[in-house]
Order: structure tokens, then sequence, then C-alpha cells
């Protein structure tokens, strides 16, 4: 037996340990469900609602992030600053507060008592226990995962390529999206998904804003509490179902360009 | 073309102090310099691409310290080639098309024919060759007519074969009128293609003249010692002589000014050999202290009394002569060959 080869087996026999993790928990839940149940809640609207509300709400969620974000990302990449490392550390506190602070955090800041909830109400929009409510404790926790993505990928692209062609005549704006844009097309796509998958997943901040409507997580919690286990897992095995497939369709798509890059 | 007037710039961790000069139409210019000297932010500067803290940038006449790199009409090339990967070599070339007011497609297929492209234009950049890449960028930046290159060591990371390709075409496109202004670091660049040069360090201009007038006649101790001239010696100028410090007496070319000067000789002017003829002056025996080979050549050093010489010579001039260390030899070089600093030190 070589060392190389005794190496790689070394890393495969402790990695695999963390991937098992991951599948374990995941694959029982599928292989112990109650298919006749999962069937019968595919049917149920209230499920197929909260499905539904949590895609489309993390999709808000994430569309908001990269208006705002992409410009930040980019001004990140492109300047040294003092401060600048701070300010990268504050873009990143909603990974470490525990969510369920943040959502108190925001409940706070936008309930009608405060200023800026007061805005909202008079502009006639409820930001509690409403679609606005999931979406603002939405973006508040999915925020880094986008920035941090898009501000690697820009950084990525050398400001060379953007320079000359700037000296070749083409505008800022030009520059942005038909040079530096489409090389950090990956690493942006990714944030995406990234901060979609956030969004999706969210719970903690989510059921403090706004326990009603009810998103997927929050149904599952709704059901475990009420009925437990039992009629709990079907919603889960759906939401993991739903999941994956974006995941997957998402993950293929990216991939997809890459090869037709390549092929060209 | 370029005039550059008192420009300076602060990017915070290094900066340019006052800085002018100006590079005629048609002209090859040079700049030479340290690494970290800022030869690059100027040309950047030059693009557009940092805005200066003061002075005035013109370019054929026009004022553009306040314009926008795309409103300049001055094309970049960077060592690195900067090739859009996304793009093939067609569209890479023309990228600069699209913003023109009449795009010249003839012109463009002119370049690709004389960078010899033909056969590469739908391949990416990734698949090429550097020195292919390096022909790709230099054609896209003469398709927009730019009225002058910015070329930042553009051959610098090329295999040897391909630089003097580029260097041909640099020469070239130089020859059908194009004004070019290059940073390099390579003196024999400099020789062969440069009209003039400027020598930057530290973040000033410390001269600026036809090349072989830099390199012969520096203007300071800094500049000869960067542009290699080794030999030098304080010296005290007097009648037609100069007296160095420790006891040899030099014969000069023409009267100086008198008093304590630095005086300099490029080791390329320095003779070294068994019997050389005396003609005027300036011959010597000396010790060889060591030899060092420098690639192609030798650098002999040689203790003269209590100075200490470098000359450089052939291997077979060094067999030929049978120097080797610790050995006899003459010295010697001509009156014309000593440079008077013109600042007294």
């Amino acid at each position: 037996m070589n060392r190389s080869f005794r190496e790689r087996w070394f890393m495969v026999l402790m990695g695999s340990f963390l991937v098992i993790y991951i599948i374990w928990p995941l694959a029982g839940m599928f292989i112990r469900a109650d298919w006749r149940i999962v069937a019968s809640t595919a049917k149920d609207a209230q499920v197929v609602g909260a499905l539904w509300r949590s895609i489309w709400t993390a999709a808000a969620s994430t569309a908001i992030i990269a208006l705002f974000g992409t410009p930040l990302a980019y001004f990140l990449a492109r300047n040294n600053f003092r401060g600048k490392s701070v300010l990268e550390a504050i873009i990143d506190v909603p990974i470490m507060v525990p969510h369920t602070v943040a959502g108190i955090a925001i409940l706070m800041a936008f309930s009608p008592k405060a200023p800026a909830g007061a805005l909202l109400v008079r502009a006639g929009l409820s930001p509690v226990n409403s679609h606005l409510g999931i979406i603002l404790a939405c973006t508040f926790v999915s925020i880094p995962f986008f920035v941090d993505s898009a501000r690697d990928a820009f950084y990525g692209v050398s400001p060379r390529l953007e320079n000359v062609s700037r000296t070749l005549g083409a505008t800022f704006p030009h520059v942005f999206f038909r040079i530096t844009l489409p090389l950090a097309k990956k690493g942006i796509i990714s944030g995406l998904i990234m901060s979609w998958a956030r969004g999706v997943s969210e719970f903690g901040a989510i059921v403090i804003v706004a326990y009603h409507p009810m998103i997927a997580p929050t149904l599952i919690y709704d059901r475990f509490a009420t009925f437990g286990l039992k009629y709990s897992t079907p919603i889960a095995v759906q939401l993991i179902l739903v999941c994956l497939a974006m995941f997957v369709i998402l993950r293929l798509l990216v991939a997809g360009k890459r090869v037709e890059e390549q092929g060209s | 073309m370029i005039r550059l007037e008192d420009i300076s710039i602060d990017l915070g961790d290094f900066r340019l102090d006052s800085f002018s000069l100006s590079v005629g139409e048609g002209e090859f210019f040079m700049l030479v310099g340290p690494s970290g000297a800022g030869k690059t932010v100027l040309l950047e500067a030059i693009a557009g691409l940092h805005d200066p803290s003061s002075g005035r940038v013109l370019v054929s006449g026009r004022d553009v310290t306040r314009l926008a790199p795309e409103r300049r009409n001055v094309a970049l090339v960077y060592q690195d080639y900067a090739l859009f990967p996304h793009l093939t070599v067609k569209e890479n070339i023309s990228w600069g098309l699209r913003f023109a007011k009449d795009p010249d497609l003839g012109h463009v297929d002119g370049l690709v024919s004389l960078m010899r492209l033909e056969s590469l234009l739908h391949r990416f950049p990734g698949t090429l060759s550097g020195g292919e890449q390096q022909r790709v960028a230099l054609a896209r930046a003469l398709a927009v007519k730019p009225s002058v290159i910015l070329l930042d060591e553009p051959v610098s990371a090329l295999d040897p074969r391909f630089r003097e390709d580029l260097q041909d075409y640099l020469s070239r496109i130089n020859r059908d009128g194009m004004t070019l202004v290059m940073v390099t670091h390579d003196f024999n660049e400099v020789l062969s293609l440069g009209h003039r040069v400027a020598v930057i360090l530290e973040g000033t201009l410390q001269q600026v003249g036809e090349v072989k007038s830099v390199f012969r006649e520096p203007l300071n101790r800094q500049v000869a010692e960067f542009v290699g001239m080794k030999n030098l010696f304080r010296a005290e100028i007097g009648d037609r002589k100069a007296l160095i410090e420790g006891g040899a007496t030099l014969v000069l070319n023409g009267q100086a000014a008198r008093g304590g000067y630095l005086v300099g000789i490029r080791p390329e002017d320095v003779i070294i050999g068994r019997d050389i003829p005396d003609k005027g002056g300036n011959c010597f025996w000396g010790k060889v202290v060591s030899i060092v080979s420098r690639g192609m050549a030798f650098e002999v050093i040689l203790q003269v009394g209590e100075m200490k010489l470098a000359g450089r010579m052939l291997s077979s001039s060094l067999v030929r002569e049978e120097i080797h260390v610790g050995g006899d030899c003459r010295v010697g070089f001509s009156p014309e060959s000593i440079h008077v600093f013109s600042k007294s030190s």
C-alpha cells in the first residue's frame, strides 16, 4: 500500500463520518414516514399553502438582498478603507445572533409602536403576523449568505479587466453588466441559492415576527406540538423534497451554463 | 502628445509627487524604475483610472484630467494581458468597436492579419499561449485607434522566443506612427526599442532624456546605480584631470568645473587584458578580485590601488587574456567614457 493511497483513504474515512451524519437522519425520516399520510397531506390546502409561502417569501427576500447587496458586495471587493473589517463583521452578525434574538429585534424595530413600524402601518402595510413580517425576518438572516458570496465572486474578477474595458470606451454600467457580472456569475448564483435556502429553512426569527400566516417550518412545529411526530414528519418530508428539487434544479442550471461556456 | 503637469497622486500606501513629463507624437517612450516605484500607477493615471490630487493631464493638447477613462482615447495593455476570459478572441478584439461612433471593421481585419490571429478568432483566451494572448491584447488596443498605447511590462511574462516576436510587433506599430509609453525592467529593451526614457525612483521622476544619454550620463548616484553604472568614485576635478580619492588620477575628455564631484564609468567601457594600448592615460595595473557570471558575459572586479573597478568580458576573452582570480592584468578606459556628474558632491 503506497503512501498517497493511505493518505487518501484516511481522508475519505474521516470525511465520510460527516457526510453520513447528514444523510442518515434525513434518510431515516423518509424510510419511516407513513407514505399514506404523506400522500394525504400533499392534498392538504394548509400544507400546500405553507410550502408555497415558504418558497415565495424566501425568494422575495433574496430579491431584496440581491438588489441592495450587489452594490454593497462590489464596493467591498473593490475598496479598502478604514473600518472595512468592522463593516464586514456587521454584515456577518445575522449568522452569529441566535435567530430567536434576531426575531425579537425585528419585531421590536417594526412593531407598530416603533417609528419604522408606524411608518409601514400608515402606508397600509402590516409588519407583524403578515407576509411582510416573514420577508422582513427572512431578509435579516439571509443577508450574509448572499453578500459574502457575491463579494468573493467580485474579488475574483481582476480589476484590470475592468480597467482595460473602460479605456477601450465602455462606460461603468456597461463594464459591470458585460464583464464583471458574467465573470462573477457563478459566485453570485451560489449566493442567491444560499440566501434563498437560508430563507426557506428559517424558523426561529420568523416564528416570533409572524406565527401566522404559517410558513412550512412553523406548520411543522405547530403539527408537532399539537399532534406529535407522526403528523409533523410528512410535512417535513415534503419540505425536504421541495427544497432538494429546487436546489438540484438551480445547481444543474449553473453547471449547465458552465459546460456550455467551455464547450463553445 | 501626452503632457503631465505637476501630477500628484496619493493612494494611501503609495504616492507620486508633483510629476511632470511630456511624450511626443510617435515616440517610443520608456518608463523604468524599481518595482513599487509607481510606474503602473502613473500609466493608470494617464488612462484616467486614478484621479490626481493636483495637476493636469493633457492628451493631444486636450485637458483630460477630469475625463472618464472611456473618453480619453488612451489604450492600456497589461503584463498579464487582461483578456476577457468569457469572450472569444474575435469578441475581445472587437470589444472597443461597439462604443465607437463609426467602427472601422476593415482596420480590425488588417490588425488580425498583422498579428497573425486569423486561425485563433473563435478560440477562448484560456487556450492560447502567452505570446498569442499578448498579440490579441495589442490588437484589441489598436482596434479603437487610440492616440497612445500605454504598455505595462508587456513582454516580461513571455517566453524568450515570444518576447522578441512581440518586441518586433511593438517596434513595427511604433514605426507606423503609434505613440507608445512602456514600463519595463529590461534595459536591453530600453536600449533597443526606446527613443527616450524616464527613470522613476521612490515616486519621483529622477531623469528624463534620450536613452543613450540617461545610460551614459546619469544625473545622480541613484540613477547611476539603477542604470548599471557600477564604477562610481568621488574625485577632485581640476585641469582635465580627476584625482580619485585614494590615489589614481584619471584623464578627462574636456574640462569640467573644478571641485569635488562624482565620476562614473560603465562596466561595458572598461577594457581588461594582458596588453592594452595606453592611449592618453587611464591605463593601470590591477589585480583580479572576483569573476562573476552575468549570463552571457562575466563581471570582472579588479583592485586598482584603492579603487575597485568592475568590467565586463565574454568567456572567450577571459580565456584568451588568461584572466583568473588573483592574477594581475592591465585595465583601461577612454577619457570619453568617464562621466563627471553635474552636481558637486
